[in-house]
């Protein structure tokens, strides 16, 4: 087990830890902020894995943006401080939704692990990310998929706007 | 170095847990939570499968940036709508009506 091992290790516990919790708490305003933890896993993660760029994105865009966004929803949607009992629901249910994910993970991980080379699957080389290279490679080979990804923007934010306008 | 089989057993545990939480949960904000998890486990499988082969085109960063991307648009649309269906109805319950 090299080091970089053991910070992924550290990382993606916390990543998954905190997921459980965020999709198990019966506080919705904490299940929101335990996403926040769950996301700074996932980019602590990335980071390990030599994606800087994806990893600083992430927490932008994810923690800065969107979780930001979930909590306004959730304060205009009066969503209780307390435990949330209006939508609890029954043991079958939860039992189900947990082997449901249960095997979806079990799936991917038999197909993705000897993809790896078998657990614990080849020793690769960490390669930091080259900015300067990604800069270029973006507005070059990725320049059309950007601009699309731009559209798609201006798009969601019109739509955005014209689903909540109030009709008179 | 690295060993390659962590990364992807963190994705797969991700996707599990957001698929979990999308079937676990009623109130429709909470299920996009869920699905921001299914999403954060596809960025870990890109950028782990853009380290395990050699450097194109700077895949492995740049297509984890455009799903990001699009995961922000997808938001702001469906956090739309649950606004809109909450204005109308006042709730946000996705089993109301199926019981």
């Amino acid at each position: 087990m090299t080091s970089l091992d053991l910070a992924f290790l550290a990382t993606g516990g916390l990543a998954l830890v905190a997921g459980l919790l965020a999709i198990t708490s019966t506080r919705v305003v904490h299940a929101a902020l335990w996403l926040v933890a769950a996301l700074l896993g996932v980019s602590g993660s990335l980071l390990v894995l030599g994606a800087e760029l994806v990893s600083l994105v992430l927490v932008l865009v994810y923690v800065g943006a969107i979780v930001v966004l979930v909590l306004f929803a959730l304060m205009v949607t009066r969503a209780p401080i307390g435990p949330d009992t209006a939508h609890a629901i029954g043991w079958p249910r939860r039992l189900l939704a947990g082997l449901a994910g249960a095997c979806v993970a079990a799936l991917l991980a038999s197909v993705l692990v000897p993809l790896a080379g078998g657990w614990p699957g080849r020793l690769v080389q960490v390669r930091a990310t080259d900015s300067t290279a990604v800069a270029h490679d973006l507005f070059a080979t990725w320049v059309w998929p950007l601009e699309g990804v731009s559209v798609l923007l201006l798009v969601a934010l019109v739509a955005a706007l014209a689903v909540s306008r109030e009709r008179s | 170095m690295i060993h390659a089989a962590g990364p992807f057993v963190l994705a797969s545990g991700l996707i599990g847990l957001g698929i979990a939480g999308v079937l676990l949960r009623r109130n429709a904000i909470l299920v996009l939570v869920a699905i921001e998890l299914i999403l954060a486990g596809g960025l870990v499988l890109l950028v782990a499968s853009g380290l395990l082969g050699p450097a194109r085109w700077s895949a492995g960063s740049t297509l984890p940036i455009f799903v990001i991307t699009i995961a922000a648009a997808e938001t702001v649309v469906a956090l739309a709508v649950i606004l809109a269906a909450f204005r109308r109805r006042g709730r946000v319950d996705l089993d109301e009506g199926s019981s």
